[in-house]
């Protein structure tokens, strides 16, 4: 018999009845974390593809015997507040219960929103901005592994103490850049040293800063702040040794610089400048150890202080989720950050480390100089360590962000 | 110090010859879009693919077989030259009859794939590549510091600007290419091979783009973006100056160079967009672009 069109339409729609049953089942015992990241645009290394890995390697590590299956989605924000924001709706829609990474400050605000709108859970390791766990803080959300103030701290602090104590800023014009000139600014001025001016450069698409560092160098600081990321540090600083910025005694702070732009660099250039992670893969053997798991996944990319966040914060949250239950962690987001912020995270990279009520989760952070190429002794093998913050002292302090979490 | 607008005079100097630095990759790469629009009525869209590619097979040449910038300067134009006569022999020869959207959408999809593909390779934090020995160091001119090369990469995009125009104005080979654009039966009928002259045509148009890629590699960090922060730029200068005008594109390139310059120093926000304003504005009175025939 051939159906007609009625019945075909009427076991079309019991079809597709039962198949969104089906998942739905499936679905309430598999915990979904996503990873929004830059996949295609200027932070793609030192983000992107090897968060995911990072991601996937805490999954595996963290092993299946918990009773529950875990799942890695990632998708690409393109750098795009809306896109960001587009995905993340969509995504927390869908059942993901973990929005994770989320590098690009303005993104990193946007998804911030969506996640306190939704009640679900959202851990930034990729974004700088401190206003995450300042004016803009949420309940559902943890800023897992470095921010502006701890950058400006530590890399603009060393600078002030070294004598630099006037500065120019050269500033990526988006939420980012004007956090991290403002953090900056304020730590200089504390120590008595005067800003001198700036300059806001745009924000994607500028690639050539000549003029701007002769501006910069028009001004006569001592120090010139690159308050930027990515291949625009790295632009900066190839140019700045190019039109022999440097030769008058200034000095360049690159305020956010990460081992992936060194590698781009190439050390002959970048030799001397000094930075600031929470993590460097040559601190020790469990960290070395950890390394040549992630490089078999991304030889071409070895992992920096936010990619080791995200493995950090996968295995932190898989562990919350398997001590509170799946169905308890997918019901509420902030109970299930509230559950996060109970313990202190703890692994190889970053040891123990506590979570504030702001969502400031504190770790030790190190200034580092980069190697000269005579000094390094093999392949990313790019830092010495100066210097370590302890974990108390190298972030904001509680009652200063402003958050309102803590304020209510 | 005299001070001209407010602003210390040697700093004003200094931006004017940073414009003019910049203006020659403009100049350069929208050359390149005006050769392949003039003659083959394509936009190229993938034209900042090809930047992009000529920048990376310099790297490669000295990587992964030694040659040097030098040779690179020869070799990298003539190997992404002739990825550009391929594309044109299997794919945009069979566009000709079409609207001009589709050579633009296919050229613009290519341009996707290609970086795609680099990306995917190389990622996107970019590959050292060092200035040569012989062009090495600076120039002390008293209100600036100018790195030689910068220098070197003004001059020698100048040259290659004047010999592309000498050569589609002044010679005879030029004088059949624009014959053939007017009326490709006719030049036929005369013996000519107006399909390889085509195919020509845009492999040197791809090759200047390339040429343009290899002088950017040792300023710029080699990377598979480098491309797309250039192309909306050069298409900009290339509406301005009039599309198919070559003599245009290269006044306007350096021109528009300049004024950008200009702005960074005025309002450095403003300076990524002062470039679509003046084209909005160049559109709004004289639509076929300044030295364009309407």
């Amino acid at each position: 018999m051939v159906p007609t069109r009625r019945q075909l339409l009427a076991s079309g729609a019991a079809a597709a009845t039962i198949a969104p049953l089906s998942r739905a089942r499936a679905q309430a015992n598999t915990v979904k974390i996503g990873v929004l990241t830059d996949m295609s645009g200027t932070y793609r290394d030192n983000t992107g593809p090897t968060s995911v890995a990072c991601t996937k390697e805490a999954v595996v590590e963290f092993g299946a015997s918990h009773g529950f299956a875990v799942e890695v989605l990632d998708a690409d924000h393109q750098n795009k507040p809306d896109v960001g924001a587009n995905i993340a709706r969509q995504w927390y829609d869908q059942g993901v219960d973990l929005i994770l990474d989320v590098p690009t400050s303005s993104v990193g605000l946007a998804v911030n929103q969506i996640a306190k709108e939704k009640n679900k859970a959202y851990i930034n390791s990729g974004s700088a901005t401190a206003d995450l766990t300042g004016p803009q803080c949420g309940p559902t959300t943890i800023h897992w592994t470095y921010d502006t103030y701890m950058l400006a701290k530590s890399t603009g602090g060393a600078m002030v103490r070294a004598g630099g104590d006037t500065w120019y800023f050269i500033t990526a014009d988006y939420a980012f850049g004007h956090a991290l000139e403002r953090d900056t600014a304020a730590f200089v001025r504390a120590a008595g040293g005067r800003i001198l001016g700036g300059v806001r450069t745009p924000f994607p698409g500028t690639s050539d800063f000549s003029s701007f560092l002769l501006q910069a160098q028009a001004a006569r600081p001592k120090v010139i702040g690159l308050a930027n990321a990515g291949g625009d540090t790295a632009n900066c600083v190839k140019q700045a040794a190019e039109f022999g910025t440097t030769r008058g005694g200034i000095k360049l702070a690159a305020l956010l610089l990460f081992l992936n732009d060194i590698h781009g660099i190439g050390l002959q250039t970048a030799k001397g400048l000094i930075c600031t992670e929470t993590f460097y893969w040559t601190r020790d053997d469990k960290t070395r150890a950890w390394t040549q798991r992630i490089a078999a996944r991304t030889p071409n990319n070895y992992p920096n202080m936010i990619h080791a966040g995200c493995y950090s914060a996968t295995l932190h949250f898989l562990k919350t989720v398997a001590d509170m239950g799946v169905a308890a962690a997918k019901a509420s987001g902030v109970d299930l950050v509230n559950r996060m912020k109970a313990r202190p995270s703890e692994d190889d990279l970053f040891g123990r480390c506590d979570i504030r009520a702001d969502g400031r989760r504190l770790m030790p952070s190190y200034l580092l100089e980069v190697k000269s190429p005579q000094e390094s002794t093999g392949p990313w093998d790019y830092y010495k360590l100066l210097q370590t913050t302890p974990a108390n002292e190298a972030f904001r302090p509680l009652s200063e962000g402003g958050c309102p979490l803590v304020r209510g | 110090m005299d001070e001209i607008f407010g602003i210390p005079a040697p700093l004003l100097f200094g931006q004017l010859l940073l414009g003019l630095i910049n203006g020659a990759f403009y100049a350069m790469l929208s050359l390149g879009l005006a050769v392949i629009f003039g003659l083959l009525n394509i936009i190229n869209f993938t034209h900042g693919a090809q930047f992009m590619m000529g920048a990376f097979v310099a790297w490669m040449l000295l990587a992964w077989a030694g040659v040097g910038y030098w040779g690179a300067l020869i070799l990298a134009p003539l190997i992404v030259g002739a990825t550009g006569v391929v594309i044109e022999r299997l794919m945009i020869s069979r566009l000709y009859k079409l609207d001009h959207l589709y050579g633009l959408l296919l050229t613009f999809g290519i341009g996707l794939i290609v970086e795609g593909v680099f990306r995917n390779y190389f990622g996107s934090s970019g590959l050292p590549y060092r200035i040569p020995d012989a062009l090495q160091g600076a120039w002390d001119l008293g209100f600036m510091f100018l790195p030689i090369y910068r220098g070197w990469v003004v001059v020698f995009s100048l040259v290659i600007c004047l010999a592309t125009w000498l050569v589609i104005e002044k010679t005879r080979l030029g004088a059949y290419l624009r014959a053939a654009t007017e009326n490709a039966p006719l030049v036929q009928a005369f013996g000519v091979n107006v399909p390889r002259m085509i195919t020509l045509t845009y492999g040197a148009g791809v090759a200047l783009a390339a040429l343009a890629g290899v002088l950017a590699a040792p300023i710029y960090s080699v990377n598979p973006q480098m491309g797309t922060n250039l192309i909306i730029i050069v298409f900009a200068v290339v509406v301005i100056g009039g599309m198919g005008s070559i003599l245009g594109s290269v006044l306007t390139g350096f021109g528009l160079g300049v004024v950008e310059g200009m702005t960074k120093v005025f309002w450095p926000e403003a300076s990524s967009t002062v470039i679509f304003v003046i084209m909005a504005i160049v559109l709004l009175t004289r639509p076929a672009g300044l030295f364009g025939r309407a």
